[in-house]
Parts: structure tokens; sequence; C-alpha cells
């Protein structure tokens, strides 16, 4: 568990890039901070792993208070994924995933055994690592971004618009990845984003940002679509623009008893399946939302 | 031709002595003014008053005439005025003058990106320098330092005009006697040795920074496969 207490972050030229904000960020849970851009999202999370420290507020992770901790060294506990994946280009790959396993003296052989494991973890081909990230693609990059990320086997997964450089197929794919891992390794994930979208998908708890990182709402998905806390969620979220907004259509007629839904816009968004005549209720649970399983790697080449 | 081969290894100083004396003058400072310009310029890179001031300072000295050097130096150092190691020293700031500019770009070369993800997964400043930036700078530094190589084989024939023996000597010596065939001697030999000095520093190159060379290259043959599709 990681616990935002009353934590602000004052610049010396008079910006306040964080004013007063506290959360509890639950454990073996994916956490979204979602906001535009300048919004403090990205503050919040580099201060989880000392990037950045606070000019007031505590920040606590299982109850100890990170300023307590060389950066150092809680950064190396900490795994970190970034945008433009931040490989370091003249190291190959398996030594890109293995970086923080050699920083932490763990002998070769073994960080090396780890590292080859965290490839086929991540869904890389084997072969890929004696190349250099520049020979690999930009959705492979990112993977061994998430594969070095992961290497130390950290409790937290700190994630800074991983997917925000990658093209929307790519990113599509990385996106059911994170979530087929988060299933598989439980891992605490605190991923910033701008894409509500990407939000929504990946979060358990979602928390939207305005200015200065003071908290719009924060909720689960369905929570926060269903009541949207202001005008501006209601924006963010796109409720206003009609595509979340559905209706059910009175023109097309479907099979059977099912209902055509159209968005605001009056274009057709879904279908509500109604076997026997009546509506269908589903759970809303971002752990057992239907994903595809693949691990295709033929896809972000 | 002829007198070539009777002076190679004989004579007053041997062709081949003054080789050996030439490289004596040029090595060290190419290599003294690599290894000072890294510090100087990870600094200059770090920090925008030192860079002025660093900048500033080695360009004045570059603009310096090399007989003011020589004359300056010893004063400075304390050295005697015939002193080999005059040469050595004004050739050393010359070198330094030229590569703090190639240094500093080189640190300022190294993606911002890179350097914070390093910070991020808990790299050390030491070890970010070493395991990071001095590696990731290493091409830019490459091609610092091989310009500094050039200039300072052709520069170390200066020496001859205030007595440190050098292949200068056979320029000097060829003017005075009007041999011709001493100062070609004089031209290629130079011409040979910063060739070589590249030649080597491009291998160590070669050798140190293999992922610059791979990545560059699929860069090139990307180039080369889509001007073959667009010539097909």
């Amino acid at each position: 568990m990681i616990e935002f207490k009353s934590v602000s972050k004052l610049y010396p030229d008079g910006t306040r890039a964080v004013d007063d904000f506290s959360v509890i960020i639950p454990s073996r849970k994916t956490t979204v901070f979602v906001g535009s851009s300048g919004c403090g999202k990205t503050t919040l999370l580099r201060m989880i792993n000392r990037m950045v420290d606070p000019t007031s507020g505590t920040i606590e992770i299982d109850s100890r208070d990170i300023a307590q901790t060389e950066p150092v060294r809680l950064r190396r506990s900490i795994g970190y994924v970034m945008q433009n994946s931040g490989l370091l280009p003249h190291r190959k790959v398996i030594d890109n995933v293995a970086t923080v396993l050699l920083l932490t003296k763990v002998p070769k052989a073994e960080a090396y055994e780890r590292a080859l494991t965290l490839l086929d973890t991540v869904g890389l081909d084997r072969v890929l690592a004696n190349r250099y990230p520049g020979e690999l693609s930009g959705g492979q990059q990112q993977r061994v971004g998430v594969a070095r990320g992961l290497a130390a086997d950290p409790n937290i997964l700190l994630m800074d618009e991983p997917f925000g450089a990658v093209d929307p197929i790519v990113r599509t794919e990385l996106q059911a990845e994170t979530m087929r891992l988060q299933r598989e390794l439980d891992k605490t994930i605190v991923f910033v984003t701008h894409d509500i979208d990407e939000a929504f998908l990946l979060g358990d708890q979602v928390i939207i940002l305005e200015k200065g990182a003071r908290i719009a709402q924060k909720g689960t998905p369905e929570e926060i679509l269903a009541r949207p806390a202001s005008d501006f969620v209601a924006s963010f979220i796109g409720a206003e623009r009609g595509k979340r907004r559905l209706t059910v259509s009175s023109g097309v007629q479907a099979n059977g008893d099912d209902l055509v839904l159209v968005d605001a816009g009056g274009y057709a968004a879904g279908v509500i399946a109604a076997p026997d005549g009546k509506l269908a209720t589903g759970n809303a649970s971002p752990k057992s939302r239907s994903v595809s399983n693949k691990t295709s790697q033929a896809g972000d080449a | 031709m002829q007198w070539v081969w009777d002076n190679f290894f004989f004579g007053n100083p041997s062709i081949w002595q003054l080789v050996l004396d030439h490289l004596s003058l040029s090595v060290p400072p190419i290599i003294i003014g690599f290894l000072v310009s890294i510090p100087l310029g990870f600094w200059a890179s770090r920090n925008r008053v030192a860079r002025s001031v660093l900048l500033g300072i080695f360009s004045v000295l570059y603009t310096l005439p090399s007989p003011v050097l020589f004359v300056l130096v010893p004063v400075a150092f304390g050295l005697a005025i015939l002193d080999s190691k005059n040469v050595v020293v004004a050739l050393t700031v010359y070198a330094v003058a030229i590569m703090i500019r190639s240094s500093t770009d080189a640190f300022l070369s190294v993606s911002s990106d890179v350097r914070e993800s390093a910070r991020a997964v808990g790299f050390s400043a030491v070890q970010r320098f070493f395991g990071v930036e001095l590696p990731l700078a290493g091409p830019v530094l490459l091609a610092g330092v091989r310009v500094v190589s050039v200039s300072t084989v052709s520069l170390a024939t200066v020496g001859a005009f205030i007595g440190i023996p050098s292949l200068g000597n056979l320029f000097q010596d060829g003017f005075k006697s009007s041999l011709y065939i001493e100062i070609w001697t004089g031209i290629v030999l130079v011409l040979i040795i910063a060739a070589i000095f590249d030649l080597i520093l491009s291998g160590l190159g070669r050798l140190l920074l293999p992922w610059n060379r791979r990545t560059t290259r699929r860069g090139a043959s990307r180039l080369v496969a889509k001007e073959a599709v667009w010539t097909s």
C-alpha cells in the first residue's frame, strides 16, 4: 500500500505542481492517475521513487516513510517503465533487462538467466536478447522496458505513459499484455496517462486530476462513468461529447429482443443482448474483463 | 628519393629519429588533452556559467599564436626554454582548447530520457557517469579526438622552430638548403603519422562502441533498401 499524506510540491519559480494531495493506493491493484498535461500526474508518480522529493507532506510505502530510505536503494526496489522505453542504447537487450540485477550485484549468470525468463514473460523471443535497443521496433522496445521494470521482482511497478509513443494497434496489444501481466504477477501498479480510455481499461482505481494534482474524482471506472462528480469530470471522460451516453435505437430492429445502442451523435455503438426477452446483466470487475490472452510478437514488429 | 634512403636511419639526426621525436611530442598531448577535456566538458555540459567561462578561456588560449605560447609556458611552469616539455604543454593546451568543445557537445548529446531512466532504475551518480553518460558521449568524443589528433600531429612540427627536434626539422633544414625532397619527406611523414593515428582511433571506436556501428549500419542499410525500392 502506498499512501500520500498531504503532499505538496512547490517549485522555486512559484509553480505549485502538487497541492495538498492525499490518497491511498491499494496493494496488488492498478491505480491510474489520469489528467491533461501539466496536471502534476507525472510529478506524483516520480515522488513514489524519490525522483522528486515533496516540499511538504509524506509518502509511505507499507506504512514506512520513504524519505527514510536512500533514493538509489528505493529506486532499485521499485520497477519503473517510461515513455520511449528509456532503454540504454549502448547495452544489449539482455543487459538492459538485467540492469537492476547487475546494479544490485546479483551474479551475472543468474541475472542473465532471470532476464531471459523475463523476455518470455513479456512475450519477446529470446533471439532478441543479443540485439541493441535501436534494432528493435517501438513496441518491442516498450516490452523490454516492462521486462526491465520487472527484473528485480518489485512489489511496485510505476508506469509513466508507457504506451504514449507507440501506434494505436501496438498500444492496444501492450495494454492487453499489461492486464495479463497484472493478473499473473499481482503487482501494485501505478500508471500515468492522459488517455481516459486507457485509464478505464487498465485501472481498478482511477484518479482524475485537475491542475495542481487536485483530485477531481476517484473511484472505479464504473463509479466514475455512472456518476461524474463534476462538469470537469463529465467533459474529461467524454460524457458530454456523447460518446459514452448511449440510448436505445428506435430505428433499427436487431435479432430477437436484442437492443441496438446509439451514442448521442446517432452513431451505432453496440448491442445489448436480451436472451429470452430479458436484458442481460454483467458484473463490472476489471480483473475479470475479457482480454485476448495472446502473446503475439509478430504484431508489433 | 636517394636522399631519403641515405638519411632514414643514418645522419644526425636521422629521419627515423625525427619520427620518434615527433611521436613523443604529439602522443602525450592527444592523450592528456582527451583526458583533461572529459571532466571539463562534463562540467560545462551541466552548468551554463561553467560552460561560457571554460569555452571562453580556451577559445582565447587557442587564438594565441604558438610562438607566444612557447615563450609563456616555460615562464608559467618554470621549465627551461629548450625543454621539449614546453612543446608538449603548449600542444596539450591547444588539444584541450579543441577537445573541450567536442566533449561539452558529447555530454549534451546524451538524451535526457536515457539519463532520467537510468536515474529512475537506480544508477547512482557515479555509476551513471561511467555506465551511461561517458559511453553514450563516446561517438562525439571520438569525432573530437580525431580532429585533435590530426591537428596535434601537424602542430608538433612547430617545435623545430624553437629548437625542439621533430619532423619540422626537415622543413626548416629543407628551406635553408633548398632541398625540396627534404621538405616533401617531412610533409609525407606527417601525413602518414596523422593517417595512422586516425586509423588507430577509428579502430578503437569500433572496438569500444560496437552499438554505435550496429545501430547506424542498420539505419544506413534501411536507407539503401529505400533507394533500391525507388530505383527499381
